[in-house]
């Protein structure tokens, strides 16, 4: 069998004594929608960080498509086919939504010392940006703001752009946070349309999409993977419950 | 993309500068001739800043360096003989290129405070190190021997030709920079600067494309060094003074940052000002300050930002 796209081995890091990530260990093949849940500040973001390589692991190694990236950063990783999207909304707030999934495209598109030709009349940009914002549902919001953009817009766009890069593996840290009912819904849907083509790393606190979205959790607890299984092995799991007990989350 | 009324202005304010030089001879005051050159030419530096600081987000300050590299290297060469100006502006270009080069590549690595810093630090260690030069006047600076000489081609003692020659380099200059700050270039440069994490999450690594962006605003403000050895016909070290720095700084802000053509009104406004209340007043910076002051508290985006158009804000 193939080895899984991702597979992650001791991966320690730790800020002054805190141990936020403590010898993880993962393994995601490709085409699977992998969830990480768990209370707040048990070291999700910071193994998001680490794997889109903007945090350097004190200890242990990344693989990523057969490769060792653990050396690498964060704009290699996205060239080798990483996405990403930020935990706080992180967008070009001063470019329109076009834009931002047109930059998106160009840092794929070879080198940018390009100096004369205007980047938003070159259709090799546009074109594939136009698409992607369709197929998010922001084809009709292409030359707003991006800061004029309502907040669950503002997270598509961030998707778009993630997806306008061709990744291979999409990480998203909490995708819904702060979406009403009708917005995360709408994300859910368009992660579960996603599904299966594009491999995913998923950390989110809304249990309704973990378990629409998942095939597989992982529950990780101060900054450890306590258990990794199915949505029903996870859910039947004592040790997973005991570690939810008085946690905003239920399961 | 510009929006119409900054075209129109922009149209408007290059073809009255191309007026000022016959309008100085029709009301006999050739003086004007000199302040307008003067004004282009910090125009020139203010415009090379204004693609470091207002579309790459770096707040260089000690942008006066390159400026005083550019005259040294005119009066240099001159000092020894060499009066060729394609020699004489190469030199400057070049060599205010690589002090960019060498600048930028330790200072872009760091932000905020630390990048102010190491700029201004480097922009002052020039300017003690043309203290230092006895051979070339040491903190009296020197003459320039004779302006640039290009071969018959074009007689830069000539006030009007010379003049002509700066506004053209101005305009050439702004559609380089205009054709820069939108190709794909100057977006990788913008989008870092509106988000730097977010550029490389994306797949950017803003770090080259920034120094080349430093490299090329430092060559272009040599170039406007060259021209200001030419235009004083004499050089200090007065010129990579920090104040100096700041004066150029402000030239950008108080045009509009991010606009390229605003840095061209700041250089005028400010240049103006100065001429204007200086012979109202010995005090006439208790008259400009407050008038500063005002410029930025109400018009963030400066006088030419005030215009319609695109919006170039930070974060």
């Amino acid at each position: 069998m193939a080895e899984p796209l991702i597979v992650i081995r001791g991966l320690s890091k730790s800020f002054g004594g805190l141990r936020a990530t403590d010898r993880v260990d993962l393994d995601v093949p490709e085409g699977e929608t992998h969830a990480v849940i768990g209370p707040n500040g048990a070291g999700k973001t910071t193994l998001i960080g680490q794997l889109a390589g903007d945090l350097r692991p004190d200890a242990g190694m990344t693989r990523f498509a057969g490769q060792d990236v653990t050396a690498l950063d964060a704009p290699t990783r996205s060239r080798l086919g990483l996405a990403r999207s930020f935990q706080i909304t992180s967008i070009f707030r001063d470019f329109t939504a076009v834009d931002n999934v047109a930059l998106a495209v160009q840092a794929h598109s070879g080198h940018s010392f390009r100096f004369w030709r205007p980047a938003r009349a070159e259709r090799a940009l546009r074109d594939p940006a136009l698409a992607v914002l369709d197929s998010v549902g922001l084809g009709d919001r292409a030359d707003v703001l991006a800061a004029n953009l309502a907040h669950g817009e503002q997270r598509q766009l961030e998707i778009a752009m993630a997806l306008a890069t061709r990744p291979r593996l999409l990480l998203l840290d909490e995708p819904v946070a702060g979406m009403g009912l009708e917005e995360s819904q709408r994300m859910v849907r368009l992660l579960g349309g996603l599904k299966g083509r594009v491999t995913i790393v998923l950390v989110e606190h809304d249990m309704d999409a973990v378990f629409t979205l998942a095939d597989r959790i992982s529950v990780m607890v101060y900054g450890r993977i306590i258990a990794t299984g199915t949505p029903e092995e996870v859910r039947g799991n004592a040790e997973v419950r005991r570690a939810y007990l008085g946690e905003e989350a239920t399961l | 993309m510009l929006h119409r009324s900054r075209t129109i202005v922009m149209a408007v304010g290059v073809l009255a500068l191309a007026l000022v030089p016959p309008a100085a001879a029709a009301l006999n005051q050739p003086f004007y001739v000199d302040l307008f050159r003067r004004m282009m030419i910090f125009a020139l530096a203010a415009l090379s800043l204004d693609l470091v600081l207002g579309y790459g987000g770096m707040v260089s300050f000690g942008h006066a360096a390159y400026l005083g590299i550019g005259a040294y290297a005119v009066g240099i060469l001159a000092f020894y003989g060499v009066d060729n100006g394609f020699l004489q502006w190469s030199a400057a270009i070049a060599a205010s290129a690589v002090a960019a080069l060498v600048i930028g590549a330790i200072s872009i690595r760091t932000s905020g405070v630390s990048f102010i810093m190491i700029t201004l630090a480097f922009a002052q260690m020039l300017y003690y190190l043309g203290i230092s030069l006895e051979t070339y006047g040491g903190d009296n600076g020197m003459p320039l021997r004779t302006r640039s000489q290009f071969a018959g081609l074009i007689d830069l003692r000539n006030p009007y030709a010379f003049y002509y020659l700066v506004l053209a380099l101005l305009v050439l200059f702004l559609v380089l920079g205009h054709r820069l700050v939108n190709a794909r270039f100057g977006m990788v440069i913008r989008a870092a600067k509106s988000n730097e994490p977010r550029a490389r999450a994306i797949g950017f690594s803003p770090f080259r494309y920034k120094l080349v962006a430093f490299v090329l605003a430092g060559g272009a403000c040599g170039l406007a060094g060259a021209l200001l050895a030419n235009q004083t016909e004499y050089l200090t070290p007065e010129f990579m003074h920090w104040t100096r720095s700041g004066e150029i700084m402000f030239m950008v802000i108080l045009g509009g940052m991010g606009t390229l053509f605003g840095p061209v009104v700041g250089a005028i406004v400010l240049l103006g000002l100065e001429d204007v209340l200086s012979a109202l007043t010995e005090h006439w910076q208790i008259i400009l300050g407050p008038f500063l002051v005002l410029v930025v508290l109400f018009a963030k985006r400066g006088l030419f930002g005030l215009l319609p158009g695109e919006v170039l804000r930070d974060g």
